[in-house]
């Protein structure tokens, strides 16, 4: 097992993003403890982008259900703004995989669900989801059904609903792992500006090393068995948004080795791990 | 009696899977009336030439003018808004009762288990079988028939109901836990929209088994002003012509019913199509 590897040392008092202290999950399956996660720390700091890779089976989705509080049988201490997360909560929200989009209600309505234990009045929510369909380009679509949209549109309208309560955290589940490439690409600069615009921590998990790199300020390196930070990468300006740069390439590369692909492989455009 | 309704769509499905050519728009629109056609055809052919006799089939234009003669004279209009109203208000009832006790059942892992057995036993006894206790317990008149046409309604819209909360997607009820929703939001903006479609079916259902329940309530309980009274008639007095009639006039409400519910079923689920 190697040390857990601590994030940046933030030291001005007021952190409101995630602290993940010393943090570990069991699962009892079939009579056998497992160890899904296993003394993880990390630091978010606030504004940045952090994407996790890791290998099927290295407990990065069951780490984003413990930020989110869907689970809070764990040991350890996950703090958001200071304080312990016993329940979500309006300051997290998450995109899935899958859109999960309510297909009985338009776009504008699967936006304004999100909105239903909010405090703002009917027109300041009314406001709120027109801004933030137009944020993802879709003013257009308000009255669509989602059967009526791409795969590509119906993932902006659930980018769209995470956002629209204003989170402090964006939890992003491999949001964009079911498109096909081009729309994956051309969503991955959408995220960017998005999120940029929000001003929104944001936590990506995601099986694409290229996104990782592409999309973060830090790329945390996740092995199985139990689930664990193997090493955390910064992703520096001089690597950052351009894909066929070699300081990009390099640190792909690096990545990769990490979850231990070799550079010879990584060659024929093997970036997706599968673990 | 509802057969006549279903026997009316049966030969849409059966034709077209064996017809290899393509037919023209109008052929295609008479294409299920082709079977009950000749049916007709061959029922006026066997009256018409004395096969049959005239006294168990009578032809078909002399079942048409009783019919216009009980409208005009026999009120049988009052006769077929007896049956809709008893049959409407039976339906209300059982129909509201399996739904309301569908969602619990669907939402409530507890009554689940309380209820669930009791349900699946009540499913293998037959809707007719309950005629004798009704009467008993609820007598032959009013009461005792909407009771029994509530019990027909009941069975499917229950059924269906729970099954329809029952299998809302498990991510669903996640997503409901990270938009913090209450258990309101849950119900009124996750559970009856996604159990609707099944819902549906189960109101489909429960009208059909409703209308032929009024009518078994009819024949079987205390003779009152309906449909069911009339076939009585028919059948005491050895009038086939009034008897064949009522059971076109069953048919037809079927088949109105179906309509109205398909008809609202589009309108109500739109979202389903692209």
């Amino acid at each position: 097992m190697s040390a857990p590897v601590t994030a940046t040392d933030v030291e001005h008092g007021e952190n409101h993003a995630p602290e993940i202290v010393d943090v570990s999950k069991k699962f009892n399956v079939a009579g056998r403890q497992v160890h899904a996660l296993a003394h993880i720390d990390l630091t978010v700091d606030e504004g940045e982008f952090v994407s996790i890779v890791g290998s099927s089976g290295c407990g990065k989705s069951t780490l984003l259900r413990l930020i989110l509080g869907l689970d809070t049988e764990y040991d350890g201490d996950i703090r958001v703004n200071g304080k312990r997360v016993e329940r979500p909560g309006l300051d997290r929200s998450i995109v899935f995989q899958e859109h999960r989009l309510l297909p009985w209600l338009s776009v504008e309505a699967n936006v304004s669900a999100a909105l239903r234990q909010s405090r703002s009045s009917a027109a300041e929510k009314r406001e709120l989801v027109r801004e933030h369909l137009h944020l993802v380009g879709l003013d257009q679509f308000a009255k669509a059904y989602p059967a009526q949209l791409s795969g590509g549109m119906a993932q902006r309208v659930a980018i769209a609903r995470a956002l629209v309560t204003k989170p402090r955290f964006l939890l992003l589940d491999e949001p964009l792992g079911a498109l096909d490439a081009l729309t994956r690409l051309r969503l991955q600069d959408e995220l960017v500006r998005i999120v940029r615009h929000e001003g929104t921590t944001a936590v990506l998990v995601t099986h694409d090393v290229d996104e990782a790199v592409y999309l973060g300020n830090r790329v945390i390196i996740m092995h199985p068995h139990p689930g664990r930070i193997a090493t955390i990468l910064p992703v520096t300006d001089a690597v950052s948004r351009d894909r066929s740069d070699p300081n990009f390439i390099r640190l792909r590369d690096e990545v990769l080795s990490w979850l231990g692909v070799s550079k010879g492989g990584s060659q024929a455009n093997t970036l997706a791990v599968v673990g | 009696m509802s057969l006549i309704t279903i026997a009316t769509r049966e030969p849409l499905s059966s034709s077209s899977s064996l017809s290899p050519l393509p037919l023209s728009p109008v052929a295609r629109y008479l294409r299920p009336l082709a079977i009950p056609a000749s049916l007709l055809v061959l029922w006026e052919l066997l009256a018409r030439f004395g096969v049959a006799d005239p006294r168990f089939l009578p032809a078909l234009e002399q079942v048409a003018a009783r019919g216009v003669a009980e409208f005009n004279h026999g009120g049988l209009g009052s006769n077929l808004l007896a049956s809709l109203e008893r049959d409407l208000i039976g339906f209300v009832f059982g129909a509201g009762a399996g739904v309301a006790l569908g969602l619990v059942i669907g939402f409530s892992r507890l009554v689940q288990r309380l209820l669930g057995p009791l349900l699946l036993v009540h499913r293998q006894i037959a809707l007719f079988a309950w005629v004798p206790l009704i009467s008993l317990w609820f007598g032959g008149g009013e009461t005792g028939k909407v009771v029994f046409i509530a019990l027909a309604a009941f069975q499917p819209t229950l059924i269906n109901t729970w099954q329809g909360v029952d299998s809302i997607p498990r991510h669903y009820r996640e997503l409901a836990d990270v938009l913090i929703f209450g258990w309101r939001d849950f119900v009124w903006v996750i559970a009856i929209p996604g159990a609707l479609p099944q819902i549906f079916t189960g109101l489909h259902a429960g009208l059909i088994y409703a209308w032929t329940a009024t009518v078994g309530a009819e024949l079987l309980l205390n003779i009152a002003p309906g449909l069911g009274g009339r076939m009585n008639e028919g059948q005491h007095l050895f009038q086939m012509d009034l008897l064949l009639m009522c059971i076109f006039l069953l048919g037809g409400v079927g088949v109105v019913f179906n309509i109205v519910a398909g008809t609202l079923e589009r309108l109500l689920m739109r979202w389903r199509m692209p």
